[in-house]
């Protein structure tokens, strides 16, 4: 038979880790992205990636990675791929390694490991604190060199639309929009496998990139994949706040040594270094002494609000605490944490060598995206989705260096079971509904360019992020949530009205960005909708008038179906492979 | 308008052929803002100083943290990341333009895909057999990794190109970013194995040799890479290899 002709959207990790599973099968690739695929967001990663390679003489094993994950997503996760992940991940390491990642190494000429939140073993490999950055440059070039062999075309700055659904309702493909020309194409594949990240533009401001705006989920959700534990969404402790963006203050600072604490009394005005030991509060070593400043970031983010909100000692009573790395020895930060540093001093103008970093909480992962089976096909036969915009391996908080492990994996898995597919699918009829959904998709081009309300859609975008971070953030209520959801919908109403001030039809930014816009504002419901649905307290969903975790009612993975009516996604539950480890109480104010 | 305000100056051009114009922004000043934070304001309020309707600008951007290499532009004549450009530390007005060495698409947004193109051509990877698991990688030294870490911190901003006098269509040289990639290739345990390969791909025109030491690329570089020392290294070796190569005849 043919070579399989399989679609990824989307160049991180999770993207480009298939495509090279793909290429090394035999079969060919289109791949898209909007930014060069070395730009995507998985740069930003920082801290590192774990895996239980037991370098330090501790006893760590891959049963240990295992449960700490299972644990800190608070029983939320399937244990099945989680199981699989934590047991791939050394040898996943080892293959970074030999693709040249410059990781940081022992004397020995070793792998160096560092320690992370959620657990107590040193279980994280780094490169600096560019982890991420270096993990993806090493990805880009196993799949230039597959790009040289003919087995990869990349078609970059092209967005996607939409999946090409046929009669049957298999997926044939999709449609894309070449950002430049604003030329509408349908591309034709045995398989498509989404790897299109997170959905933190939908809150405004977050520690995302601006390409993470979940318009991809939110285009086949719209077509009928169910959209799995939406309402989980991870606030990072410690991020910059800034005008454009929250800038990620990776926990590795934490894992290296780094104490947040805020002065015991309030209003005490004084410099951080002139407030001796006893006059600080530090805080999470207070109330959690075994794991003090690394437990998972559920936890610490909860305390840094209850510190400035219950409490009122945030700095300068702004809601800011420190991070305080200036205790440590410069040549090992410069070392370990050199660009995380660099960007504190860049962006904020302070030397955190000198002087503790101001941080606050940020919104910075998604650990809900599109439901897949366990073999990471979602509910459309041939619509695979991998990485952050599938919802598989963090339950309900994901631990910190588990995201650049769970891309990687996930990508090895969906590539050759997108190849398995391919190979056994049945023959396209036709032209596989291409025609139709590109008939589909100009018309809805056709409407928006020639649109011409009031309402501008970047100030539609900010009025979303705001109601969203007030509400469906770290703290939860019914009431906030449902007034995030009447928001919604009066964004909905409001977007028909909208006034794109570009009607060009070159390189229309605007353009690209309302149709993203769109998609966001259908997806968030899945958020306010599950969250208010579920009412009890698990990881990262906080509702204080249910503060206990509910097992007997919601042990369960929610999914939402797009149904286009007022009343919102319907949303189901579907119960969670618990098969290997038993659900326990979830604390970390004692060993667990 | 609040009683502080910031003043920019942006070059507009609605395609390649199109002509050129500058427009005149007031924006409100806010604590911490930036380039990139100033253009989102523009876009929320498309208006110029004068008070006539005008269109969101087009640039490139993603990470805002200059880590992904996207948003370099020409910021009061200097080439630079517009994300960690803060206004604060900026005379005014600001003026901002497209970098000036790349085929200009809209704006600020210009074609940068030649250096992919090029670190193509040097084989800029390490040939792993295969993705199976082969066991660990090679040992590598705390001082070996400490040397290459810099070099693999390349963003491919290409601001080093576009502030190089001899990066023109003229020479087609290659410029400092691949040539500092192939000396971290070079430098990795198997990615040497095509080292040959990389310099015969520096040996003709376009290559090393077009180098004028004129070093602004190290001054440029947001990141700091020790690329003239790259390119010294790198141009030893193919010169080296130059003359292997003629005596092997």
């Amino acid at each position: 038979m043919a070579t399989p002709r399989i679609i990824v959207v989307g160049g991180g990790l999770a993207g480009l880790a298939a495509v090279i599973k793909i290429a090394e099968a035999g079969g060919t690739v289109d791949l898209f992205s909007i930014v060069p695929v070395k730009r995507s967001h998985s740069v930003c990663a920082q801290g590192g990636i774990n895996a239980a390679k037991n370098l330090k003489g501790e006893g760590d094993t891959t049963a240990q990675h295992f449960d700490d994950t299972i644990y800190g997503g608070d029983f939320l996760a399937n244990q099945t791929p989680v199981k699989g992940m934590c047991e791939s991940a050394p040898a996943i390491i080892d293959l970074l390694d030999r693709m040249g990642v410059p990781f940081n190494r022992t004397p020995e000429g070793l792998l160096d490991f560092r320690r992370f939140g959620g657990t107590l073993y040193h279980r994280t490999a780094f490169a600096g604190a560019t982890t991420g950055q270096q993990l993806l440059y090493a990805l880009d070039e196993q799949v230039r060199r597959y790009e040289s062999e003919g087995r990869v075309k990349k078609y970059e700055g092209w967005e996607f639309l939409s999946a090409v659904i046929d009669a049957k309702g298999v997926a044939r493909g999709i449609t894309a929009l070449d950002l430049r020309s604003m030329e509408l194409r349908s591309f034709a594949a045995s398989a498509v496998i989404l790897a299109t990240g997170g959905i933190g533009a939908i809150f405004g401001k977050s520690t995302n990139s601006v390409v993470c705006t979940g318009s991809a989920q939110s285009a086949v959700f719209q077509q009928g994949v169910y959209y799995a534990n939406g309402e989980f969404i991870q606030v990072h402790p410690t991020s910059i706040p800034g005008e454009d963006k929250l800038r990620l203050m990776s926990e590795s600072a934490r894992g290296e040594g780094g104490r947040v604490w805020v002065p015991r009394t309030q209003g005490d005005n004084r410099l951080a270094k002139q407030i001796p030991d006893s006059e600080r509060f530090y805080f999470l070593e207070e109330w959690y002494p075994k794991y003090g400043n690394l437990v998972p970031r559920d936890v610490a983010t909860r305390a840094i609000h209850k510190v400035v909100y219950e409490l009122g000692l945030g700095l300068d009573r702004q809601p800011m605490v420190y991070l305080d790395l200036t205790h440590l020895d410069r040549e090992t930060l410069d070392r370990k944490l050199g660009g995380i540093l660099e960007i504190y001093e860049k962006f904020v103008g302070v030397d955190p060598h000198v002087e503790p970093m101001k941080i606050f909480p940020g919104m910075h992962y998604t650990m809900g995206g599109l439901w897949v089976d366990f073999n990471q096909m979602t509910n459309i036969p041939g619509i695979f989705a991998c990485g952050e915009c599938e919802y598989q391996y963090h339950g309900a908080n994901r631990l910190g260096a588990n995201s650049l492990v769970s891309c990687i994996f996930g990508g090895f898995q969906a590539g050759p079971n997108a190849m398995k597919y391919a190979k056994s699918a049945p023959a396209v009829e036709g032209d596989g509904g291409a025609a139709a959904e590109l008939t589909r998709q100009s018309g809805i081009n056709a409407e928006l360019i020639k649109s011409e309300g009031t309402e501008n859609p970047f100030r539609l975008w900010r009025e979303l992020g705001t109601a969203m971070t007030e509400h469906a953030t770290v703290i939860r209520q019914n009431k906030g949530l449902k007034q995030a959801d009447d928001k919604i919908l009066e964004l909905l109403d409001r977007y028909k009205k909208i006034n794109l001030s570009d009607r060009s039809q070159w390189a229309n930014t605007s353009f690209a960005f309302t149709r993203q816009l769109k998609n966001m504002l259908e997806l968030s419901r899945t958020i306010t909708l599950g969250a208010i649905l579920r009412d009890e307290s698990r990881g990262a969903h906080y509702k204080p008038e249910f503060p206990e975790r509910n097992d007997a009612q919601f042990l369960k993975t929610s999914k939402a179906s797009f149904t286009g009516c007022v009343q919102g996604p319907r949303i189901e539950y579907e119960d969670v492979d618990t098969q290997f480890i038993k659900p326990r109480p979830r604390r970390y104010d004692a060993v667990k | 308008m609040a009683s502080k305000t910031v003043q920019f100056e942006i070059k507009r051009q609605a395609s390649p052929d199109a002509p050129a114009v500058w427009e005149r922004f007031e924006l409100e000043w806010r604590p911490g803002m930036n380039v990139i934070s100033s253009m989102m304001e523009i876009a929320a309020n498309p208006v110029t100083a004068e008070g006539k309707p005008t269109t969101p600008i087009t640039y490139d951007s993603n990470c805002l943290e200059e880590i992904c290499g996207s948003c370099a532009m020409r910021i009061n004549g200097r080439a630079r990341m517009a994300c960690s450009a803060l206004v604060d530390k900026l005379e005014q007005p600001i003026r901002v333009e497209p970098l000036s060495k790349f085929p200009l698409v809209r704006d600020l947004q210009v074609d940068r895909s030649v250096l992919f193109e090029n670190l193509m051509r040097v084989k800029a990877w390490v040939p792993v057999d295969g993705t199976y698991d082969l066991g660990a990688g090679p040992r590598v030294y705390p001082q070996q990794q400490e040397a290459n870490y810099p070099l693999s911190n390349c963003i491919s901003c290409t601001c080093c190109m576009e502030v190089c006098p001899q990066f023109n269509e003229a020479t087609g040289f290659v410029g400092a970013a691949t040539i500092a990639q192939v000396r971290l290739f070079n430098n990795h345990p198997t990615g040497k194995v095509l080292k040959e390969d990389r310099l015969r791909a520096l040996a003709g025109d376009g290559g090393i040799q077009e180098c004028g030491y004129a070093q602004n690329c190290v001054e440029a570089c947001p990141k700091q890479i020790p690329l003239t020392n790259a390119i010294a290294d790198v141009g030893r070796d193919v010169l080296g290899q130059k003359i292997k190569d003629w005596l092997r005849g």
